[in-house]
């Protein structure tokens, strides 16, 4: 495999440029990812980060409400957003004829995107049924991603749904809209990432022409979401009205990546020793020697490794049968924490896992979009698009010793317990 | 917000200079798809292997066609897949799993109604370790008696949460009211089934079909072809059978009827699964029926999706789509809808069906979805799994990858006529049948007023 290539540069309105030339493909991306995801959005304003992702595609000054998705699919791409914690992704992926194309549509919604009353009120029609489907609709809706942060964390950044509720999504007006592109939409606090069958030079004049003239504004300044670490156990129990089997989640903290990136990937490898494969502990031990759970899944990080500045979330989650005491699997959970924070994986052990994360890396990147969208989001969050072309050899430096010490650390802190009991006729079954 | 003073939304959709001009699409760039190795082994067993060499890793795609006939074939197949990883003469579930970690790579394993599918990756050097696990599983695959009780169990779990999601349960009742009791149907086995399969039974399943003569094995990585083969030959030499692994009989013809109305006490939503007949690959107007199925609801850009979702806000999403069953093909036509919507998302979803057979598709449209088609297919196959997964499913049509090759051309040969023939033909809604799971206490009345609904 080549090297990836990085180059960068910042234009004078402050919009951050990462070129990644690939020979090899016939297929080019754009990606713009702003610094402002959900924990930003205002109190009394839940989801609003989302809905206004959602807006983002409703139309700019050049382009009638549905003219995005049909150029860019015209072109034969496709496109997509998402909002994390942290920050806000829009994206398409075209044949590489389309280069400019994507540059285009991109440059005219952060430029000037039409904000309409008619398109808020449609898309909040919109984005409700999409938390229908996601969440209210289905068994163990929003599990655990929106009911654990609430019993980890005590300030509303951090505690609260980014989906949103649905009496503040029907409160939201343009006013807000405007308000919230003028202060998180200002191209000081975006970047654009361009990855795929391109030249250099020829892509950088591109991106001068196009997002060049957006006129500076002022950046926000970001703000800190730190909060202190619990230090007790903190226990809550969600009836869930779908739900036919109970199900749990543990949520613990972890090191800022930004500072301690060492200590961040030992608990991501953590989370593998724990729950990746039949050979993982909590797999063997719970599922089956123990048989108390009939799934058990460990990972580092709310919404995905290495997807938001601190702090962020571990996360254990398992379902069980009604006929299993919790707190038995919680107990069995606690006995092989205690283990590896004695003695930690061995070095087969652990070189395994890391055999597993260099194959799952390569896999990235040999997807464009996948690739271009993990360079785009480590450079926005860390500075560093550089972590993801050097994560295989982090994580291989990754020592026994590291884990051990993750593993301590989940031991000795405080962490959030959710419980989901079955709550509704179809439960019973169960 | 912490800017206090803000333009307002009318100010911030305008600039100066004014709107702008899309710009043109640029010079075309082609890379050709690689070459694909083929041979059939003494086994039986047909093997595909493609070098694209990107990244250090292979694709695995391996289909071994697993019909069966007996009502409890599903639930012994489910529990076979389950614990074929679980133990060998010489390996238990976890030392399993520790040789293929050691070289990066992952096996899943599935079964349905049609073939039990292994499907994976690894490092590209680890391709003999790899191959070496799958050679055990076949010929001495033990599932143990106490991995095939603990399974059971886990299955009957799992089970008992899948039929609460409306998606599986929406799922089951389309299958039944488009193919009635053909085993194609039973995707799910049934929890008493399950419990009721024995060790014996998983193992002897095993020995009588779990065999490489009518079984395809798809690679794909940084591997040399030739060199690949060879391995694969070497490593499954042992894997013998004198059966041939067993096809699913084609379903019987879909009958257009009423949508059914299936109760789901409390739901929020209701999901719509409207089904007609279709076209294979095979068929000649097959780019023809992709391209009049795109503008119909194929992507975002299509006229369903306007409607219901830019326009009405009745859905997050909504799906038309091609489903390749043995013999032939069935178009599904799906959305999701909150319950108070429900019976306008059904008018407005049979108006949009009604109006490509009235109002067939225009220039502009045809020529998005056709440069949608190529594009997308160009993009699927850029990656080693997406190439993968496309030789396989087409080698097991009977297609290969000049398939793929000819695909551009026959899409940009449809003409409009073509299409607004297609259009009359598969998609009238008098060609469909359906389910519609929700609420019937609160979506009951506004649907049945619109006619063409049975049920409870």
């Amino acid at each position: 495999m080549p090297a990836v290539e990085l180059h960068r540069t910042t234009l004078p309105n402050g919009l951050r440029v990462l070129i990644v030339p690939d020979p090899t493909t016939p297929v080019v991306g754009v990606a713009v990812h702003v610094d402002v995801g959900f924990r930003s959005e205002p109190e009394g304003r839940t989801g609003f980060a989302h809905l206004f992702e959602h807006l983002m595609f409703q139309g700019s000054e050049s382009l009638e409400k549905l003219a995005h998705f049909r150029h860019v699919q015209g072109s034969g791409g496709m496109f997509n957003g998402s909002t994390h914690q942290d920050y806000t992704d829009y994206f398409e992926v075209l044949p590489a004829a389309g280069l400019e194309r994507g540059l285009f549509l991109e440059a005219d919604r952060l430029r000037a995107p039409k904000l309409t009353v008619q398109n808020l009120r449609n898309q909040v029609d919109v984005v409700k049924e999409e938390i229908r489907l996601n969440v209210l609709n289905r068994p163990y809706g929003g599990f655990p991603w929106i009911l654990l942060p609430p019993i980890l964390y005590d300030t509303f950044p951090n505690a609260h749904n980014g989906y949103g509720d649905f009496s503040e999504l029907e409160q939201a007006s343009l006013d807000d809209a405007a308000a919230f592109f003028d202060t998180y939409y200002a191209p000081g606090n975006a970047q654009v990432t361009v990855a795929g069958y391109l030249d250099v030079d020829e892509t950088l004049r591109l991106v001068e022409k196009h997002f060049g003239d957006i006129p500076a504004r002022p950046t926000p300044q970001r703000p800190s979401f730190a909060e202190p670490v619990p230090g007790a156990q903190r226990r809550q129990v969600v009836p869930d009205a779908q739900a036919p089997l109970p199900a749990l989640a543990l949520g613990y903290r972890m090191p800022d990546p930004g500072t301690d990136l060492d200590g961040y990937l030992g608990h991501v490898l953590l989370g593998s020793v724990l729950g990746d494969g039949e050979a993982a502990r909590l797999q063997r031990r719970l599922v089956h020697t123990d048989e108390l759970v009939t799934d058990v899944s460990a990972s580092a990080g709310l919404m995905g490794p290495l997807d938001a500045r601190d702090p962020d979330t571990f996360t254990i989650s398992a379902r069980h049968p009604a006929a299993v005491d919790p707190d038995d699997v919680l107990t069995a959970v606690d006995e092989e924490l205690d283990k590896l924070a004695a003695v930690g994986p061995s070095a087969d052990e652990l070189a395994r896992q890391v055999a597993r994360w260099s194959a799952w890396l390569h896999q990235e990147n040999d997807s464009l979009t996948d690739r271009m969208l993990g360079l785009g989001a480590r450079e926005l969050l860390y500075g560093r698009a550089e972590i993801a072309v050097e994560l295989p050899d982090r994580l291989a430096a990754v020592t026994p010793d590291h884990v051990r010490a993750a593993a301590g650390a989940l031991c000795s802190s405080g962490r959030a317990v959710l419980l989901i009991e079955p709550a509704g006729d179809e439960g019973e079954q169960a | 917000m912490t800017v206090t003073t803000h333009r307002s939304a009318a100010e911030i959709s305008r600039t100066e200079a004014g709107a702008r001009a899309l710009p043109p699409l640029g010079a075309t760039r082609t890379v050709p798809l690689p070459d694909i190795e083929e041979r059939t082994l003494p086994n039986g067993l047909r093997v595909l292997a493609a070098h694209r060499p990107r990244v250090p890793m292979v694709e695995v795609r391996l289909r071994i066609p697993f019909a069966g006939d007996d009502p409890a074939h599903p639930a012994t197949a489910e529990l076979l897949s389950s614990t074929l990883l679980a133990g060998t003469a010489t390996r238990d579930r976890v030392e399993i799993d520790d040789a293929l970690a050691a070289v990066g790579a992952e096996l899943g394993v599935s079964v349905n109604p049609e073939r039990l599918h292994i499907g994976g990756s690894g490092l590209a050097d680890g391709l003999p370790d790899l191959l070496a696990v799958l050679a055990d599983v076949f010929t001495a695959a033990t599932h143990p008696d106490v991995e095939v009780t603990r399974e059971r169990e886990r299955l009957v779990e799992r089970i008992i949460v899948a039929r609460a999601q409306p998606r599986t349960i929406a799922r089951e009742a389309v299958q039944r009211r488009r193919f009635g009791d053909h085993p194609i149907t039973r995707e799910m086995p049934l929890g008493e089934d399950v419990a009721a399969v024995t060790a014996e039974a998983v193992r002897a399943l095993h020995a009588a079909a779990l065999v490489p003569r009518g079984s395809i094995l798809t690679l794909v990585g940084d591997i040399d072809t030739t060199a690949a083969i060879a391995q694969v030959e070497n490593a499954l030499a042992g894997w013998t059978s004198d059966a041939t692994a067993r096809e699913l009989s084609p379903p019987p013809p879909l009958t257009p009827g009423d949508v059914a109305l299936v109760h789901r006490k409390g739901s929020v939503q209701s999901q719509l699964r409207l089904s007609a007949p279709a076209l294979s690959r095979h068929d000649p107007r097959y780019a023809t029926l992709q391209l009049t199925n795109l503008v119909f609801g194929g992507y975002f850009s299509s006229r369903w999706m306007e409607n219901m979702r830019e326009e009405k806000g009745y859905t997050y999403s909504v799906h038309s789509g091609v489903e390749f069953v043995p013999g032939g093909a069935v178009l599904n036509v799906d959305t999701d809808v909150a319950s108070d919507v429900t019976a306008a998302a059904l008018l407005e979803t049979r108006y949009e069906l009604g109006r490509l057979t009235a109002v067939p598709p225009t220039v502009a449209e045809v020529e998005a979805a056709r440069s949608y088609a190529v594009g997308s297919l160009l993009i699927s196959l850029d990656s080693q799994g997406g190439l993968a997964s496309s030789l396989a499913s087409l080698a097991a049509n009977g297609l290969d990858v000049d398939w793929l090759r000819a695909h551009p051309a026959r899409l940009e040969a449809v003409t409009l006529e073509e299409v607004a023939a297609v259009a009359l033909a598969f998609f009238a809604p008098s060609a469909f049948t359906g389910v519609l799971v929700g609420d019937a206490d609160v979506i009951g009345p506004g649907v049945r007023a619109l006619g063409g609904i049975t049920g409870p």
